[in-house]
């Protein structure tokens, strides 16, 4: 029963992860039914810079507390990441807006292979440890541990969603985000600047990115110029699961994903007598995939989308 | 001064002119309706003036400004606001939230209270339906949510798009009623109609667009009587 909820914890963590890139998925997904797949470069990035950072100040010998250093890292790579999804957007999709739906989902993969050529420019091929700075105290529940860090994971993921769904259903911005989604040219009629609204879109889903980056990069202990391509697939997994264009969905989406993974990661090797092991945990969040696209296309939370490739 | 005043107005897609060279003003509080066949450029017309296509020449004149190159989402907020063909309400947003997009471009707060009050006063139906989906009701009831918005965004001048369009007789009915009403509030407005009685029945002017092309204007009244107009246009 303890190996059970503690693949639970371990899962509702990944989750949590998994549901804030989602989030980014699903928005741009709802605003203008583009898949943008280089939102997963838009994480590496964030954990990159976080990384860069924090090892630049201990380098400096500038020796904070570990939490106050995280925090400039993330200060950082949050404006970064907010400037680069607003150039991905302005530069590589809405020259496109217009086009036929294959070529900004083609544009986008493009996109997402440039980023890594970039980051391997600027970080190398190598993996990079995150700074020993993080403490790996533990918490016992129910005969299941759980690192402060992870709490912080998930408790920190849980307020920015909510913060995130407030300002989608509240506020004025919000209001203008779903009516844009909903019909971009009545929105324009109604005084909405259509671009600015598409262009804040990217910046918040590359500002929830950006920490979803540094969560990664301290769950992990390290960053590489291919962890996003992996973590955004199953992001993007995530928000089919939920219903892709809905918020909650995605959160939903997420967490179950990370869930059904970790379960899936821990029996695999009893289940199959150990003829697999838990390093195969990626194939089920693919299986998901596979599973929902015949059984219920719409995902979990979603309305329809029978024209939206 | 006319608040509305095109001169030779001429619109072109891909090759093909769909408007070719209209003139046509409107007065302050006057209600002036476009009616003509299905094609005749009444929509294209429409949408020039909102800035969702370009002219191919001509001039266009609002209170006084030339509006050449004012992107769409800036004549709402200089008083030019349109309802477009289908009514085009927001279909997952409540009835309250898609009146209030009605006045995204205003900071009065108070103000835009004070007008959505004012539109449940007009339209009880849609008080009773505050929070549900707009997408929920029926077709003249978005009719009264688009009317309703508009109404929200203080127009100078309101441009109405085929508002009886898809709706059947009873509504449409319902639908003028709710126009004599808005008029009566002292809106200016442009009605396009392909229901040429009733567009005639509650204007105070009427133009007849055939192929791109005004090719009648003058008192509704007048066009009402016009033999040319009711074998054309009333089946007569």
């Amino acid at each position: 029963m303890d190996i059970f909820l503690q693949q639970i914890l371990n899962g509702l963590v990944l989750g949590s992860i998994y549901a804030l890139i989602a989030l980014g998925y699903t928005m741009v997904y709802g605003i203008m039914g583009l898949i943008n797949f280089a939102h997963g470069e838009v994480v590496m990035v964030g954990g990159m810079v976080t990384v860069t950072v924090v090892s630049a100040l201990l380098g400096m010998g500038i020796n904070l507390p570990a939490l106050a250093l995280i925090l400039i890292g993330v200060m950082v790579a949050i404006p970064a990441c907010m400037l680069l999804g607003f150039t991905i957007e302005r530069v590589a999709y809405r020259p496109l807006r217009n086009a036929p739906r294959l070529a900004p989902l083609i544009t986008a993969i493009g996109v997402s292979i440039v980023l890594q050529q970039l980051a391997i420019l600027v970080w190398g091929r190598n993996y990079i440890p995150f700074p020993p700075i993080l403490d790996h105290d533990v918490v016992e529940i129910f005969g299941a541990s759980i690192t402060k860090l992870q709490v912080s994971i998930v408790v920190l993921c849980f307020v920015i969603m909510t913060a995130l769904l407030v300002v989608v259903e509240k506020t004025k911005l919000g209001r203008a985000m779903r009516a844009t989604s909903q019909n971009p040219a009545v929105a324009g009629l109604m005084g909405v600047n259509v671009n600015t609204i598409i262009s804040t879109t990217f910046v918040i889903g590359s500002a929830l990115g950006a920490i979803a980056g540094l969560m990664v990069a301290t769950n992990y202990e390290q960053v590489h110029y291919y962890m996003g391509f992996m973590i955004g697939l199953k992001a993007f997994t995530a928000a089919v699961l939920g219903g892709i264009g809905n918020l909650g969905g995605a959160v939903a989406g997420g967490i179950l994903l990370g869930i059904i993974e970790s379960l899936g990661a821990g029996y695999i090797g009893d289940l199959t007598g150990g003829f697999l092991g838990s390093h195969y945990q990626d194939i089920f969040a693919f299986m998901v995939l596979i599973a929902v696209l015949i059984f219920r296309p719409s995902g979990l939370m979603g309305e329809k989308m029978a024209d939206r490739a | 001064m006319s608040i509305l005043d095109i001169k030779n107005l001429q619109v072109s897609y891909g090759g093909i002119q769909a408007v070719k060279g209209i003139d046509l003003h409107i007065e302050k509080g006057e209600l002036v309706t476009l009616i003509g066949a299905n094609g005749a450029g009444k929509t294209s017309t429409l949408r020039t003036l909102v800035g969702m296509e370009k002219k191919s020449g001509g001039s266009i004149s609002f209170d006084g400004k030339d509006t050449a190159g004012t992107p769409v989402y800036n004549f709402v907020r200089q008083g030019l606001v349109m309802v477009p063909e289908g009514r085009g309400v927001f279909s997952k947003l409540t009835v309250a939230e898609n009146l209030r997009m009605g006045g995204y471009h205003r900071n009065d707060e108070d103000g835009i209270k004070a007008d959505i009050e004012h539109v449940f006063e007009l339209f009880p139906r849609l008080k009773e339906r505050e929070k549900q989906l707009a997408g929920t009701l029926s077709g003249g009831e978005q009719q009264m949510v688009a009317m309703g918005r508009a109404i929200v965004s203080k127009p100078k001048l309101l441009l109405l798009d085929e508002p009886s369009m898809g709706l059947a007789p009873l509504i449409v009915a319902k639908i003028f009623e709710i126009i004599r009403m808005v008029a009566e509030q002292g809106v200016t407005m442009l009605l396009v109609e392909q229901n040429a009685r009733l567009a005639l029945e509650v204007s105070q002017r009427g133009y007849v667009m055939e192929s791109g092309r005004i090719t009648m204007s003058g008192n509704a009244q007048d066009l009402l009587n016009d033999d040319r107009v009711r074998n054309a246009y009333l089946g007569e």
